[in-house]
């Protein structure tokens, strides 16, 4: 009896050091890569060139600037256009859908959409719009990161409105309140948090593409904020720059991979804190 | 409820930062005026003249590489001003879609090795070599297919290591093109292509890739643009070109595998640099072209692109050497624009380049 | 819902709702508005609904040359010959789930480890820090564990992990044939490791979340019986959460069989079959992200567009599985309170 239970204490003992070993093994690859972009990124970052000159000719001085700022109105046109139809899809899906076909099927869809191959997006909007008007453009990157933005803010809108609880909206209703008031001003307001990370977290995953907008917002050596022509982003630019053959690009590319790591990083953390108050 | 006001407020300054960037973008920018998409070849020094013509005209040419095959395809879908591509089309191919094309810089396809104890420039190959090589006939270092070449060369009994590129480009297709110029064997086999069917070896994404790879594994063999060679100091090999003679890569013998084409009879610009005649041409070299459309229905863009490339010719020469390409031969540049003035009409048919 | 509606609009009542929250005052009298807005949401409802079917047919349409040229021989068939026109989709479609199930075999262990240690041990302060921290590794853009596996993490694999997987697993008979040939720091090995490392964020967070849904009362009792904190896990936490589990699982097989960049960097592209995990191979995405800008010729740009219909199709079913089975956890949660 003893013995058993020695060995059973043993047992414990090591599955669980096992265990312990398993979540060092997942903090190594975060530590490593995050020390190889500091120390490869970190130099570039600290330069102030970086945010405000133009991507350079090789062999020239330059910076990020053209690339941050396409970046930036890409990710925020795609959430503009991407974060309403989300919420009012998945508004349907909670408070009107509920458990119907309808609703079920979307659902399941809006989830495979969530985990669909992102150049797969970039070639049906290239199809469905590039082809068609038939010039890239800042208008195309952003719809097909739009794409990418739906799914997720369907998928929280829906969870965080379902976690609302049902006798809120019973108090509501037999106030009188039409639904679609009762939507807007108590279950929006009790997962207003969550459909904020939501977003939050959908522009964290939009920032870091590549794949959807080779064939979309194409890239732009100069600065162009026009959304009507082909708009430089990061992604790409590092993308171009890490397969050169000349050294200063490569700097660059390892600063605008720091960068945006990091960004996507904070974004991140800022949705779980926004997220973890309530 | 505090919280949730603050939410809302961050939801607010949002939106009106999203508006700020719509309202930004709806006013004319300092923007580019023209758009080429195309070979990833070219790209670094198309980027730097138009940065250079840009400071001297105010004309922004916006060139993005999103691959040959992205630059035919692009300019028959007419969303780019002009494509370029790494691979000459045939001239029915021209034909059928109405495009034109010519050529702007001359590169090259360097073998690299890497072995213990030879330095760059020591090892000597033929196209016969290479071709055997990459079709996994010859697979030690110490095979008489190469020792014989090399006499003075202590070549180790290590595995060969072959190693290509795993993305369609035009370095493939010059690549492929040689061989299949040198040996029947690989011409039946495998044939010419921006991607062919390997019969052996590893592929790495991009120059960088197939560079970092040969770097990393000992008793490797790959190729890779002439300007990864300089950049990256990688151990290139001499090959042996048609008139028996083994030659370096350099700016010199990529110019005189130029110079030895004759460019006049070649139909539509159709021609390949590989296994050129000349006593100093590098076997391995070709062109890059770009593809414009023969009848313009926005002449104007069609004007500009050709007096960026018109400058190009006349002003780039020296930034195309700082970035290890080869310019274009000046009887060649003079053959260009009298196919440009021939060929390129508007809607009612009249010439567009005048000069 | 509309029984309601009459009630609404008298103005006493009406008072009564809005007293509570003050609002704007135009949202008050205006019955169409219940319509509205639900037909509102149910229109974009119908458009995600759509997206999905757009982006079949497209795809479908895209690849009608190939599908017509092949059938479904397309996917038994090891040809990829540009030049020959001659494609098959054996090779990528071994490559993609040879490379996820490695992904897999490495990812699941780690990640129930971690959600172990999440759930059962760590101190109260230390879960909120750690967790997040593991859900990092999910944030990094793929384009970024692709440039940090060629540049960084090949190198290093290849000088020291590799010839010691080679010389120890290599030489036993049977297993062997998985680890022979050169070390070439790339290929399909490398491949399914760094895919792991992307993984291991996703099951972790559906494992954490099913483990939680274990009634404490459950644990109680049987640490109650002197269960150790092992026991409880394996006999009493696994077995209640398994059919949770399995879901986490196949939603992480959806994100490894989709992934492009990072694999793409270092899975070695060849297209040919081996049965040594340390050759090159191809996966689907990859083959896409290689060749899809430079494919010149309408036969191989459909084949390509066919090779992304069939991935598209794989991880369909995977998540349609992985739903599945989450659903009938939460029913049976449902049954039971």
């Amino acid at each position: 009896m003893n013995a058993r239970y020695r060995a059973r204490k043993a047992v414990n003992g090591l599955m669980l050091a096992v265990s312990t070993l398993a979540l060092a093994f997942g903090l190594f690859w975060l530590v490593w890569i995050l020390g190889t972009l500091l120390y490869e990124g970190g130099y570039a970052l600290l330069q102030a060139t970086l945010y405000y000159r133009m991507t350079p000719p090789p062999g020239e001085d330059g910076g990020l600037a053209n690339a941050i700022a396409g970046s930036a109105v890409l990710v925020v046109m795609a959430t503009v256009i991407g974060t309403p139809v989300g919420i009012l899809a998945g508004t349907y899906l909670a408070e009107y859908g509920k458990q119907s076909r309808l609703a079920s099927a979307t659902r399941f869809l809006n989830d495979v959409l969530l985990s669909a191959p992102s150049i797969v997006i970039g070639l049906f909007i290239y199809s469905v719009y590039v082809a068609q008007v038939r010039h890239f453009s800042g208008w195309a990157g952003a719809l097909a990161l739009a794409l990418i933005v739906v799914p997720v803010v369907v998928r929280t809108t829906d969870d965080m409105l379902r976690l609302v609880p049902n006798s809120l909206r019973e108090a509501a209703v037999a106030l009188g309140c039409p639904t679609w008031k009762m939507v807007l001003r108590v279950s929006y307001r009790a997962a207003r948090s969550g459909i904020v990370t939501g977003a939050l977290l959908a522009v964290a995953r939009i920032s870091g593409e590549t794949a959807p907008l080779l064939f979309t917002a194409l890239n732009n050596q100069f600065w162009s904020l026009d959304l009507n022509r082909p708009m430089s982003n990061l992604p790409t630019v590092i993308f171009q720059f890490a397969m050169s053959p000349y050294e200063d690009w490569h700097r660059l590319a390892w600063g605008g991979a720091a960068l945006i790591t990091l960004t996507v990083l904070a974004l991140n953390i800022i949705a779980r804190l926004a997220f973890r108050k309530d | 409820m505090d919280r949730q006001q603050e939410t809302l407020k961050m939801l607010r300054r949002l939106m009106s930062a999203a508006a700020l960037a719509a309202a930004s973008a709806a006013t004319p920018a300092l923007a580019a005026d023209l758009t080429g998409a195309g070979a990833t070849f070219p790209y670094p020094i198309y980027a730097k003249w138009a940065d250079a013509y840009r400071k001297e005209t105010g004309v922004g040419l916006n060139y993005q590489s999103i691959g040959s095959g992205g630059g035919i395809k692009q300019i028959n879908a007419r969303t780019v001003d002009f494509g370029a591509s790494d691979m000459p089309l045939k001239p029915e191919e021209l034909d059928k879609s109405g495009l034109l094309q010519f050529p702007t810089v001359i590169g090259g396809d360097v073998p690299v090795v890497n072995l213990k104890g030879v330095a760059p420039g020591q090892l000597k190959l033929t196209g016969e070599a290479l071709a055997d090589i990459y079709l996994g006939k010859v697979k030690r270092w110490n095979d008489p297919a190469i020792a014989n070449l090399n006499p003075g060369l202590n070549l180790p009994a290590t595995a060969i290591s072959v190693v290509h590129r795993s993305d369609g480009s035009g370095t493939t297709f010059i690549w492929t093109n040689y061989l299949s110029k040198v040996s029947a064997e690989w011409k039946s086999k495998v044939g010419e292509g921006t991607s062919v069917n390997w019969p052996t070896g590893v592929g790495g994404k991009g120059n960088e890739g197939v560079a970092s790879y040969v770097q990393r594994i000992a008793g490797s063999i790959g190729y890779v643009e002439y300007a990864y060679v300089k950049q990256n100091k990688m151990a290139y090999a001499l090959v042996r070109n048609r008139e028996g003679q083994f030659v370096a890569p350099n700016a010199e013998a990529f110019q005189a595998a130029a110079a030895g084409a004759d460019w006049q009879k070649a139909p539509a610009m159709y021609l390949i640099l590989t296994d050129a005649p000349g006593k100093n041409a590098w076997p391995i070299a070709g062109a890059t072209f770009i593809l414009m459309r023969k009848t313009q229905d926005k002449p104007q863009n069609a004007r500009e692109v050709l007096k960026f490339f018109s400058w190009a010719y006349s002003k780039g020469d020296a930034m195309a050497e700082q970035l290890d390409y080869v310019p274009m031969p000046d009887k060649v540049v003079d053959l260009i624009q009298a196919s440009w003035k021939r060929q390129l009409k508007d809607g009612s048919g009249k010439p567009i380049y005048a000069n | 819902m509309s029984a309601v509606l009459p009630i609404s609009e008298s103005a006493n009542v009406e008072e009564l709702a809005s007293a509570t929250p003050p609002g704007p005052r135009r949202l008050r009298h205006a019955p169409w508005m219940e319509a509205a807005f639900e037909h509102l949401t149910r229109l974009f409802a119908l458009l995600v609904f759509s997206l999905l079917a757009a982006i079949l047919v497209s795809l479908v349409l895209g690849s009608r040359l190939s599908l017509e040229k092949y059938g479904l021989g397309f996917l038994a068939s090891a040809a990829w010959d540009p030049v020959q026109e001659d494609f098959g989709a054996l090779v990528p479609i071994y490559g993609t789930l040879a490379t996820s199930l490695i992904a897999m075999l490495i990812g699941i262990p780690v990640s129930f480890g971690i959600a172990l240690f999440l759930t059962e041990l760590a101190p109260a302060w230390l879960k909120r820090p750690l967790g997040t921290a593991i859900e990092l590794l999910a944030a990094i853009p793929s384009i970024i564990y692709g440039m940090w596996g060629l540049f960084v993490f090949t190198p290093i694999f290849q000088a020291h992990l590799q010839p010691a997987l080679v010389d120890s697993l290599g030489s036993i008979p049977g297993l062997g044939a998985l680890f022979e040939g050169p070390p070439l720091g790339i290929g399909m090995l490398t491949a399914g490791l760094i895919l792991s490392i992307m993984v291991i964020p996703f099951i972790t967070a559906v494992m954490r979340d099913v483990f939680e849904l274990v009634p404490p009362l459950l644990k109680e009792s049987a640490y109650g019986l002197g269960a150790t904190t092992w026991e409880v896990v394996w006999r009493v936490v696994l077995p209640y959460t398994k059919v949770g589990v399995i879901g986490g699982v196949m939603l992480g097989l959806g994100r490894a069989l989709g992934e492009t960049m990072a694999v793409t960097f270092v899975i070695g592209n060849a297209h040919q079959l081996a049965v040594s995990l340390m050759a090159p191979g191809n996966s689907i995405a990859s083959a896409l992200a290689n060749e899809f800008t430079e494919a010149v010729g309408d036969l191989y740009f459909s084949a390509l567009i066919e090779l992304g219909l069939i991935l598209f199709l794989i991880t369909t079913i995977v998540l349609a599985l992985s739903k599945l089975l989450l659903m009938q956890l939460a029913r049976r949660e449902g049954a039971r309170t």
